[in-house]
């Protein structure tokens, strides 16, 4: 069949068109149903992050609180093993010279002796765990900053554990159930030997509407959580009006944690 | 035509076959009959319209492939709610959304698991880390 030149413009002008309304097409079909969403109600940030009062958790806390301990451990089915080597923790205590390593003076000791810091994961903004996993389990949220993790997809390969510099990261050596000591919380699963896991700031209460559960266990409103790139909020307040100190700022990675001294 | 020690391999022929085949011949009539997930749960009885997230053939066809999905959307994306064809929104979540009506493992899940000859401890391994739901047995 001969195809004349004027001919073989209309058909490719009317291709062009063709492909031209595909995004217009795929607008459309995005519409339709089944789809997914958000939920209304959950806490939005761009950066969360956390300032933490130490004054206030010694003053006003009592004499060995472990209150946000607890309420993170229980609420997110953390398993308790009784060995430091295989320890699992989310939040946890210690002391200056182990938080702060590069801070701490020979005369610190006297202002700050036998008084535990409240450490957590420092959700950093240049995460090495991120960097290192070798299969994406560990990832950095990219709407509000948090360090996650999907515990099915994680291998076990503790990479990540070298490469935090703060310790935030527990291994399963061992089935984790049996160690739960506290009633299990049914909304929440636990972990399986052989994953890291690490505080997740709470990621399924914020997408709920709530603030983390140390956050709300704190009863002297030591912990004070919120989104560090919105100047009006109440971590930034506390920023702005405080001397506050971070976890091995040097080593670049950039942690969201905060500390008043 | 002649077989030398045809005598022999006859008989050794039929005999080896008799055991080569042995388990069909000791397994015939007993075929595990094909199992029939149970719905009536409390919760689904009580359900004005039983109308699982998606129609029940695709699930029963692509359940693992809804949950794959359901997992990456959730924890990659941060997106919780599902809105099915019908526009009935749905939390997305194995451990407190698909449990609250299909409240009865060992019947929903795993009598076509155990069927299909997946061990219930090993594959597929939703419940080594999901809590499983407390059942009245």
């Amino acid at each position: 069949m001969e195809t004349s030149r004027r001919s073989f413009l209309k058909a490719g002008g009317l291709c062009t068109l063709g492909l031209a309304s595909l995004p217009a097409a795929d607008a459309l079909a995005q519409a339709a149903l089944p789809k997914v969403m958000a939920n209304p109600t959950a806490l939005v940030g761009k950066k969360w992050g956390m300032v933490i009062d130490m004054k206030k958790c010694w003053e006003k806390g009592k004499e060995g609180c472990k209150d946000c301990v607890n309420a993170c451990h229980v609420t997110h089915n953390v398993p308790d093993i009784g060995n430091v080597k295989e320890e699992i923790k989310w939040i946890w205590q210690d002391e200056y010279e182990h938080a702060f390593p590069g801070q701490a003076t020979h005369y610190n000791e006297e202002f700050i002796h036998g008084k535990k810091f409240i450490l957590l994961c420092n959700h950093c903004t240049n995460p090495p765990c991120v960097r290192v996993c070798p299969t994406k389990a560990t990832f950095k949220r990219k709407e509000d900053g948090i360090v996650m993790m999907d515990f099915h997809r994680c291998i076990g390969c503790r990479f990540c554990m070298a490469g935090c510099p703060y310790a935030s990261r527990s291994f399963n050596f061992k089935e984790p159930r049996p160690f739960i000591k506290t009633e299990l919380n049914q909304t929440f699963p636990t972990r399986e030997r052989g994953v890291v896991e690490k505080c997740s700031f709470c990621e399924e209460r914020l997408a709920k509407g709530q603030i983390p559960a140390c956050v709300e266990a704190c009863k002297p409103g030591a912990l004070v959580f919120g989104d560090l790139e919105d100047p009006k909020s109440e971590v930034r307040k506390l920023l702005a009006s405080h001397y506050t100190i971070q976890r091995k700022l040097e080593l670049g990675t950039g942690p969201n944690i905060f500390y008043i001294v | 035509m002649k077989i030398y020690n045809g005598d022999k391999i006859i008989p050794g022929l039929i005999i080896f076959l008799g055991l080569i085949t042995l388990p069909l011949w000791y397994n015939m009539g007993k075929a595990a009959p094909a199992p029939e997930p149970k719905l009536d749960t409390p919760v689904i009885q009580r359900l004005a319209e039983k109308q699982c997230v998606l129609p029940k053939g695709e699930m029963r066809t692509g359940h693992m492939q809804l949950l794959n999905d359901w997992r990456t959307e959730v924890v990659r994306n941060g997106k919780r709610v599902y809105v099915s064809k019908t526009g009935k929104e749905f939390n997305m979540s194995l451990q407190n959304e698909c449990i609250r009506c299909h409240s009865n493992k060992s019947q929903f899940c795993d009598s076509c698991h155990n069927y299909a000859g997946l061990p219930a401890s090993t594959t597929p391994y939703c419940w080594t880390c999901h809590i499983a739901p407390k059942e009245n047995k």
